[in-house]
């Protein structure tokens, strides 16, 4: 029997269907409704997870606020720049792709306010950045601090009905023990990994390249990190894990889901092999599930656990 | 020597030229920018200060390129301020470019400001290529105007005519780029017009274009924070002018309706010109 290729590489992601397990990562081209329909129709993206949104406008840091690095790696401070929860959900009032609004806030009592500007929107759910790692007083800073991450959640989901992603990475506290307190809190699935705080000094010119002289890294070489971080929080936890970092062709997608993915997060490769890696990788899965005969992808979520 | 775009490469300006009292051409040695097409840009870094897109400028030695900034804000003045010897760090070329093609005998070209930039480059290869070229200049006065002799010396080998104008009349036509392309459009065809400049300029362009059907080719400039195409800081409706442009053609302008209306400021938030 012939099998449609929607079917092959639908993927369940806590009561969420989507055509296929490869989500735009937040923070990228995360802002503008019109590329949002352009990724889903154009290139065939999974989901979208929008930019991390505040309850007010961010400026963000001066540049150079993303720093490309050698071997397919970046450096970013961007700063969380965002338009701002009533700008952005003015953006998407008429959305109709598979999109996910990314949350970020430094306080408990944001986060009502901030699922009420979209919940009524034609929304999947959300993402909660608790991982950005270079904003003072927001992201990792409230990742790392496990009561008020339990607080927040706890919040967040007395206030919405709509699924609810917890974004995590590396910071001070046990990413697996971050990832407890979510479940225990409510969260119904974890991204992970966010990017990892880093640096680049110019020899030349002996300065920091980022303004904030501080940043995130992502790309390749954040990939061994985040396998190894989905690999233990899909051990100890119950509920499904969205693997993220270093994503740049299907090897890696299926790494990720024999690590335990449910679905994967896709940023970095973009800046080096354009919106089409999304085709291209979803063409690659293709071509590994026919020749295993799977009858879906999801049958190798976690597979690398039995050994 | 540096292979890859994207990672810095720190530069030292070997010359610099001032151009009008608020802009200035500086010259660096780099091989991937020498090779730059009319067009692309470049992320530059003035350290400890800011990270800005350029487009590449033409240099009259090999291996050289150039830039030519406008003071304006913290960042272009502090770059307008850097002179021989100061380094300078940058990444690219990075987007499409100008097209040219054999078939085109007779092409346009219509800049204002800085935007004369990458039309300077073009300007180059028409010249090479022999094909006949009107160029207009648009300054707001006299002492603004830019690249009038350079335009003279590198189309001379090709059949050329430059027309400057200025907002206030105090050289050349009074009225702006636009006045003096559709007085020409009266009783001239072109194979194809370029342009480059302030957004409303180049809208007003593109709206000539259509009454006169002239085929075009438009650069476009936006706040640019990567460069690369994963913020989308630079996008208009679905395009990033980063990777999708600089250079947009008349099909593709007339679908942007965002174009000369609604830019994204820093935080994203779409506004007004
Ligand atoms: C420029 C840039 C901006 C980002 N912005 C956000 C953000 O707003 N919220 C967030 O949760 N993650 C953000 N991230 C992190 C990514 O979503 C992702 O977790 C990380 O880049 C690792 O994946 P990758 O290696 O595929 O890029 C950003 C990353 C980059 C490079
Ligand atoms: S400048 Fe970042 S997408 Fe164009």
């Amino acid at each position: 029997m012939k099998r449609s290729t929607k079917d092959i590489l639908a993927v369940n992601l806590a009561g969420i269907s989507l055509d296929n397990p490869l989500i735009l990562a937040s923070g990228f081209l995360g802002i503008s409704q019109e590329i949002f329909t352009r990724l889903y129709h154009e290139f065939e993206v999974g989901a979208i997870v929008s930019k991390s949104i505040s309850l007010n406008p961010m400026e963000g840091y001066r540049g150079p606020t993303v720093v490309p690095l050698e071997n397919f790696n970046f450096l970013n401070a961007v700063g969380l720049s965002n338009p701002g929860s009533d700008s952005f959900s003015n953006e998407i009032k008429n959305n109709d792709v598979p999109l996910l609004v990314s949350l970020v806030g430094s306080q408990e009592n944001e986060f009502p306010k901030l699922i009420k500007k979209f919940d009524k929107l034609c929304i999947l759910g959300y993402e909660v950045n608790l991982s950005c790692p270079h904003v003072a007083k927001m992201g990792m800073e409230v990742g790392d601090d496990i009561e008020l991450v339990y607080r927040i959640i706890k919040r967040i989901k007395s206030v919405t009905t709509k699924p609810v992603i917890i974004k995590i990475g590396i910071g001070n506290t046990n990413i697996v023990k971050i990832a407890e307190i979510a479940q225990d809190a409510g969260a119904n699935a974890i991204t992970a990994i966010n990017t990892i705080r880093a640096m680049k000094i110019d020899i030349k010119t002996e300065r920091p390249i980022l303004s904030n002289k501080f940043g995130g890294l992502s790309g390749k070489a954040i990939k061994p990190i985040g396998i190894r971080s989905v690999y233990e929080i899909s051990k100890n936890l119950n509920i499904p894990v969205v693997g993220c970092g270093g994503i740049f062709s299907w090897e890696d997608v299926i790494e990720y889901m024999l690590a335990g993915s449910s679905a994967v997060q896709i940023g970095s490769s973009i800046g080096y092999l354009g919106m089409s890696v999304f085709k291209e990788i979803k063409k690659g899965i293709m071509d590994y599930i026919k020749k295993k005969d799977l009858k879906n992808i999801m049958e190798i979520i976690g597979n690398a656990h039995k050994y | 020597m540096h292979t890859n775009i994207d990672t810095h490469r720190i530069v030292s300006i070997c010359e610099d030229t001032l151009e009008t009292p608020n802009v200035k051409t500086l010259i660096f040695q780099d091989n991937l920018s020498f090779k730059a097409k009319p067009g692309q840009f470049l992320m530059v870094w003035i350290p400890g200060v800011e990270e800005l897109p350029m487009s590449v400028m033409v240099s009259n030695t090999n291996d050289n390129a150039a830039i030519t900034v406008k003071k304006y804000g913290i960042g272009s003045t502090a770059l307008f301020q850097k002179k021989k010897g100061d380094v300078i760090g940058i990444r690219g070329p990075y987007g499409n470019y100008f097209r040219v093609s054999k078939k085109q005998k007779k092409v346009i070209l219509i800049g204002g400001g800085t935007g004369l930039v990458p039309l300077m480059r073009l300007s180059v290869i028409l010249n090479k290529m022999q094909i006949s070229c009107t160029l207009i200049i648009g300054a707001r006065s006299k002492p603004e105007i830019l690249f009038y002799n350079f335009a003279k010396k590198i189309l001379q080998n090709t059949k050329h005519k430059i027309i400057v104008t200025t907002e206030d009349g105090s050289f050349g036509i009074k009225g702006y780029p636009t006045d003096a392309l559709i007085k020409i459009l009266e009783h001239d065809k072109f194979d194809m017009a370029y342009t480059c400049g302030p957004e409303l300029m180049m809208k007003k362009v593109y709206d000539i274009s259509i009454s006169y059907d002239l085929s075009l080719q438009a650069s476009l400039e936006r706040y640019m924070k990567c460069g690369v195409g994963i913020c989308a800081s630079c996008c208009i409706n679905d395009k990033l002018v980063c990777t999708d442009g600089t250079v947009f053609n008349n099909k593709e302008l007339k679908m942007m309706t965002d174009f000369g209306l609604i830019y994204r400021n820093k935080s994203g938030i779409k506004s007004h010109y």
